[in-house]
């Protein structure tokens, strides 16, 4: 209404509190359609109950207990005291005990183990002619969170711990010497190991969205009922959604990957070859995830709270910004359930260990093994009729 | 356009649709009862009815988009419940809704469908149906951007590209203005003239009477059915039309007489109808003298039956 019509026409008078009723009315209008969709209301509640006690409880950035493989030369009591010492620390926990140095290398740089220990023969006998000889504690630093806090503890606290067991005085008498060893990140540059994780999380977070609403787009536009009425099966609508954007995914990669390598100098040791057939087979099982959660929800507002709700986990639990060993059992199982999880792994070690096919065959089957079961998902999932 | 009626079919039937008992409900509400027809190949059978009267679901369980609760039958010889991947290879729906892509081009749309049924040379026939439908010049255009009429054009040119057997027309008229809706059923008659069978649903009574059959639905009941003369015939209406002036009142007091059964005004006449004549013809006697009116006996319209039937349906179906 305009102005001058309000003053000729008494009746069309603007009425009292016309903004405040007006408001009223949508906001009114806006609550009724918030209440009807059930599952965004359930999401309003039950995403920040949910998220906040499982990272409150998972999220540990000075962790515990982290893997440690043991590589024994010589089985003396010293040596076994040495260890109960580091295991006494609460830092290290020892997985697995080897003989060869090529195994030791191999869980270190499979990720398998954060920490490696070794005892080089005749320690025992060189401590005691007083000869001061090192033990080698090489730690895996692509995450230097990780590493840290565990190595910065290492040489005091072993001391003390041994002080008593070895009836030696105070620390400085310590009759051998710990020599830490940073691998695959000496500098402990934290950029090393950001870039790559963020190839997965970047990923990640726009592969889902992709997907996640192409079906509901399907229905909310109205062109499902087309689709369905045609002679098309919900295995080829899976792939005709996915493929275009794997194609879309491998370059974003490509550029992610490129960029840390010009701007951030982040060193690729690995086989290129192996890197992108790995990042394909990772978007891929994104693609399917998020289109399987667009076989599930019904509007494209729930496709994205559901990203959401599966992209804040990825982020948090999948050891790209908290170390994964820290958190607990029940944490570390769910992140074995995320793709980013076993990528941030792949990418890790590929990057900056220079790891092969061989070191990374739990993740990539990990990785395939989620793609399959979102894919059978979310072909059961597809309605084929609007029943 | 293949598929005559004297092609080879797996039963070898003239018949396109047979259906029987067809029930379907939707949270506790049944839309479509114990629904039976029959539509004989290469005919064009009207699908008439109010809204919600069961049209779209009936449709849609031919098609194999929905399932029936109850009720068997076959479309092009297929059964319904368990043959819906080969119907959908033969038949042809146009939704009622607008259902194509609108951030596609005609084009691009067309290829779309050709593709998805497989023909050999998609762009080929995609041109051949944009000129057919007379789109040239507008290949490019975003579906988005086309005006009501042509997006149906799009629409009937989209579900006959791949050479159906059967078109299901779902309101295909729905707000398109009468020129479009003119040519638009011509080109259905040529299509049927072709040997395909279409099955339409509308609510305008001059395009009912273009059909070959009608079937009335209304509350998910099936209340009539035949060829428009017979669908009247069938109704035992009787009606006289009025002409003069001043219907006003005349319509007030005739409304609630006993033996009226329905009072509509058609422009400058008047059309009184009641099922029982010999209590119509008591109840206007007192009028008819009157020198204003001139009183005519005549036969009732397609439109006089099914407001009829409707109302007898509300009173049997939702009493």
């Amino acid at each position: 209404m305009r102005a001058t019509d309000t003053i000729r026409n008494g009746e069309d008078r603007e009425p009292a509190f016309g903004f405040w009723r007006r408001s009223y009315a949508m906001l009114v209008k806006e609550f009724i359609q918030l209440r009807r969709d059930r599952v965004s209301f359930a999401m309003i509640i039950m995403l920040p109950v949910m998220q906040l006690t499982l990272f409150g409880y998972a999220i540990n950035t000075t962790p515990r207990n982290l893997p440690t493989a043991v590589l024994t030369q010589e089985d003396t009591d010293l040596g076994r005291s040495i260890l109960k010492a580091m295991e006494n620390t609460a830092y290290f926990h020892f997985v697995r005990e080897v003989h060869t140095v090529e195994q030791f290398d191999e869980l270190l740089q499979s990720g398998k183990v954060l920490f490696g220990v070794e005892i080089p023969r005749g320690f025992e006998r060189a401590v005691r002619r007083g000869d001061r000889p090192a033990l080698l504690v090489a730690a895996d630093a692509t995450d230097p969170t990780a590493a840290g806090s565990a190595l910065g503890a290492l040489g005091p606290l072993v001391q003390t711990a041994l002080a008593h067991d070895l009836h030696v005085g105070d620390p400085p008498d310590m009759p051998f010497e710990i020599r830490a060893h940073a691998r695959y990140n000496p500098a402990a540059d934290s950029r090393l190991n950001i870039v790559p994780g963020l190839v997965g999380t970047i990923l990640t977070m726009t592969m889902l969205i992709f997907t996640a609403l192409s079906v509901t787009r399907e229905i909310e536009r109205g062109t499902m009922e087309s689709l369905l009425s045609m002679p098309i099966k919900p295995v080829e609508v899976m792939f005709g959604k996915i493929i275009p954007y794997v194609l879309v995914g491998f370059i974003q990669a490509t550029l992610i990957i490129a960029i840390g390598i010009l701007l951030f100098g982040v060193p690729v040791l690995g086989s290129l070859t192996l890197l992108a057939l790995l990042t394909t087979l990772f978007i891929t099982t994104n693609l399917s995830i998020g289109y399987t959660f667009s076989t599930i929800v019904q509007n494209q507002l729930q496709a994205m709270q559901l990203s959401m709700m599966f992209f804040l986990p990825s982020i948090l639990l999948s050891g790209f910004m908290f170390p994964f060993a820290g958190m607990p059992v029940w944490a570390q199982y769910i992140g074995e359930g995320l793709p980013l999880t076993h990528f941030v792994r792949i990418v890790r070690a590929i990057m900056l260990k220079g790891a092969a096919m061989p070191n990374l065959q739990y993740d990539t089957i990990a990785l395939a093994a989620l793609m399959l079961f979102a894919m059978t998902v979310a072909v059961t999932r597809f309605r084929r009729t609007l029943d | 356009m293949n598929g005559g009626p004297t092609s080879a079919q797996p039963d070898g039937s003239r018949i396109a649709i047979d259906v029987k008992g067809l029930t379907k409900s939707f949270g506790g509400r049944e839309v479509v009862h114990d629904l039976s027809m029959q539509v004989k190949r290469g005919s064009i059978y009207g699908f008439l009815g109010p809204n919600g009267s069961g049209k779209t679901t009936t449709i849609r369980i031919l098609c194999g988009l929905l399932t029936p609760d109850s009720g068997e039958g076959t479309c092009l010889g297929y059964d319904i419940r368990r043959d819906a991947d080969k119907i959908k290879r033969k038949v042809g729906y146009m939704t009622q809704r607008f259902s194509l892509y609108q951030d596609l081009s005609v084009r691009e749309n067309l290829e779309f469908v050709a593709r998805l049924y497989g023909m050999p040379d998609a762009r080929g026939a995609a041109a051949d149906m944009i000129a057919r439908i007379g789109l040239k010049g507008r290949e490019e255009q975003l579906a988005a951007n086309l005006s009501g009429g042509w997006k149906q054009r799009l629409a009937l040119g989209a579900c006959t590209l791949p050479n159906p057997q059967l078109l299901l027309l779902d309101e295909p008229t729905a707000g398109v203005d009468p020129k479009a809706r003119r040519d638009f059923w011509n080109e259905i008659h040529a299509l049927a003239a072709e040997g395909l069978t279409v099955l339409v649903s509308t609510h305008y009574m001059d395009e009912a009477e273009r059909c070959h059959e009608i079937a009335y639905i209304a509350y998910g009941h099936l209340l009539a059915h035949g060829t428009v003369d017979e669908v009247i015939a069938a109704s035992a209406l009787s009606t006289w039309t009025v002409t003069g002036e001043d219907f006003n009142g005349l319509m007030a007091e005739l409304t609630n007489k006993p033996g009226v059964d329905m009072v509509a005004p058609f422009g400058t006449s008047l059309h009184v109808s009641g099922r029982d004549k010999a209590a119509l013809e008591a109840a206007i006697a007192p009028y008819r003298d009157d020198s204003k009116w001139h009183w005519q006996p005549s036969e009732p319209s397609l439109e006089d039956v099914f407001i009829d039937l409707m109302g007898r349906s509300k009173d049997n179906f939702q009493g």
